[in-house]
């Protein structure tokens, strides 16, 4: 049996490399995607801490997490292409003043 | 024999986690990120939830990534540029130096917190009514009706925002 | 001796002695998908179709793929060397993957040699109906893929708007599935053939098409789409206007593209036997040969899929979409309504 510490440290590991791209990296969509990383550790959280006390509520709020990730996708990428159509760059060092 | 089975996913997870955050091509980030989602569909199943590896193969990978996919084609950005020597101080390199040491010392403060636990092992009388899909939904539509409700909502509200914001404006 | 040699059989090795026999009845049936394909055509276009190589041509297929593996591979230059390679192999493993949760008989206990008897299915899982969404909506990558990576902007055009076809069509397929869920009550695609069995005044088989026929209809209008087939194949019939997403493609990866598109065939025709029409149920044959009824409804399916492609012209691609958003999707959420209360109300 895999005892239960060993998912919860593979969750930290993979929240530290999700936050490390989004201060790393210098393109839009992959800031997006580090994102995508953090939330699916914290889904792996959730359903090992579940399956640790023996409630279903562990997969019920991950199932929430999923629709707002999803959610969350589709409304940052919408905003990606819309700034995309302004500056005809994905870096986020284009957007760093108030004004177009 | 879980056990190898874990060390495989995890591997697989954390390797394809860092290459999508370590390497250049957008495109190849997005495919990474799947097989990443599918080593954590991997070790769903391990923790006995099927039910939430199978959801999580057809949102993330089958759905979210997809979105992904079109918008990195539809943009077509090549390879990402490189970092503009003259760039303010909280985004220029040294911004990035700490950013990445602080991410580093995030990690391994992670890992020390959360192995303070000790070996312990999950109780196999759990598993079984953890992977039930019925107790799922019985949850799910009793006690948490009302974040459903406002999930689909949610939902409704973020299509329409999407739809909005990319639009081509006139 | 047989008892002997069957004695030291472990559940491993039956597992993986089915798994290798499921992996090549299904490569057989693409090879026979072709040869039917071309024999229905023809007679339904009033000509025999290849009958030169072996009586009725049976070993045309075969002779197609030696012609298949003895041309050159190639590759444009511009393309992306490791997305170009990968993305038919994407196609083909999610194809045959999904295979691999459903039934296709009762158990086999080889007349009581083997230790324990051994279910006719790869894995039987208890969310398999979910399982086979999932991986088939793993399949539009291969596509996706293969019109980015060739590089080209008639490739791309191809696959993003095939692509596009089949995430739509997943919507009505997932809810035709949901409707057949409610109706029997769980997500094992073995527990729902079982509910299927019995019969109404001794005649009527209890299929679920019986009760679903709307479902029916929504899920092989749905399934078709999946697959790029029949009355919905722009995004490959473009082949013929302009270019679709294989076009860069040849040989064996050219193979592969067509070998998932098959498999795919056969993937849906199963599930929608499996759900709709009783799986392995049928009278007369022993419970050892129940996959023959099996194999019987699969190939009426198959069949009815190769007409359907060879009668109906096709549809734009604007019209297949609005077809798939403004009726199709419409039409599945009120018969998944209607068979909830349906459900509710007959108990």
């Amino acid at each position: 049996m895999v005892p239960y510490t060993y998912y919860l440290v593979l969750s930290g590991i993979l929240f530290a490399i999700g936050t490390a791209g989004v201060f790393l990296r210098r393109n839009l969509i992959t800031v997006l995607l580090s994102i995508e990383v953090m939330l699916n550790a914290v889904n792996l959280m959730f359903v090992s801490v579940g399956r640790y006390r023996g409630t279903v509520d562990g997969q019920i709020i991950t199932f929430f997490v999923m629709t707002v990730a999803a959610a969350e996708a589709a409304v940052g990428l919408a905003l990606v292409i819309a700034l995309f159509r302004h500056r005809e760059t994905l870096s986020p060092d284009a957007f760093t003043s108030l004004k177009w | 024999m879980e056990i190898v089975a874990f060390y495989i996913f995890a591997a697989i997870a954390v390797v394809a986690s860092l290459l999508v955050v370590g390497q250049r091509n957008p495109m190849y980030s997005v495919m990474l990120l799947i097989t990443s989602f599918g080593a954590l569909a991997g070790l769903y199943v391990l923790l006995d939830a099927p039910f939430t590896a199978v959801t999580q193969i057809i949102i993330y990978a089958g759905a979210i990534m997809v979105l992904f996919l079109f918008v990195v084609m539809l943009l077509n950005v090549p390879r990402e540029e490189p970092l503009a020597a003259a760039a303010a101080t909280l985004v220029g390199p040294t911004g990035m130096r700490v950013g990445a040491a602080l991410s580093v010392l995030l990690g391994i403060e992670m890992v020390w917190a959360l192995s303070r636990y000790g070996s312990v092992p999950f109780d196999p009388d759990f598993g079984v009514e953890i992977s039930d899909v019925a107790n799922i939904g019985k949850m799910l539509f009793t006690q948490h009706a009302f974040a459903f409700e406002v999930t689909s909502v949610l939902i409704l509200v973020a299509m329409v925002g999407a739809v909005v914001l990319a639009r081509k404006e006139h | 001796m047989l008892e002997w040699l069957l004695s030291w059989v472990t559940p491993v090795t039956v597992h993986l002695a089915l798994i290798f026999i499921i992996f090549n009845l299904l490569v057989l049936a693409a090879a026979f998908m072709v040869w039917m394909e071309r024999k229905v055509c023809a007679y339904i276009q009033d000509r025999l179709g290849p009958n030169r190589v072996g009586y009725a041509g049976w070993k045309q297929p075969f002779a197609d793929v030696i012609k298949l593996l003895m041309k050159e591979e190639l590759r444009p230059k511009a393309a992306d060397a490791m997305l170009f390679s990968i993305a038919p192999v994407l196609s083909a493993a999610a194809a045959f993957a999904a295979f691999s949760v459903i039934p296709f008989g009762t158990e086999l206990s080889l007349w009581g040699y083997l230790k324990e008897p051994v279910p006719l299915q790869i894995a039987d899982v208890n969310v398999a109906v979910l399982v086979i969404f999932a991986i088939t909506s793993m399949g539009v990558y291969g596509i996706v893929l293969a019109g980015w990576s060739s590089n080209s902007k008639y490739s791309l055009l191809g696959g993003l708007r095939s692509s596009a076809q089949m995430i739509s069509y997943e919507l009505s397929y997932g809810l035709a599935l949901g409707a057949v869920i409610m109706l029997s009550g769980t997500l094992s695609l073995r527990e729902t053939v079982m509910n299927q069995s019995g019969y109404w005044w001794y005649v009527i088989p209890k299929w679920y098409i019986w009760l679903q026929p709307l479902g029916f209809f929504i899920y092989m209008c749905a399934g078709v789409a999946e697959t790029n087939r029949a009355p919905f194949d722009f995004p490959e019939a473009e082949q013929e206007l302009v270019a679709g997403y294989h076009t860069e493609y040849s040989s064996m990866s050219f193979a592969l593209f067509f070998l998932a598109e098959y498999v795919n065939m056969v993937t849906v025709s199963a599930v929608a036997t499996s759900l709709y029409l009783g799986g392995w149920l049928g009278p007369f044959l022993p419970d050892w040969l129940a996959w023959m009824w099996f194999l019987v409804k699969v190939l009426a399916l198959l069949f009815f899929y190769v007409w359907m492609r060879w009668t109906l012209p096709r549809y734009r691609y604007d019209q297949l979409m609005e077809f798939g958003w403004k009726w199709l999707l419409p039409m599945a959420v009120l018969n998944l309504l209607a068979t909830a209360a349906l459900v509710l109300w007959l108990g």
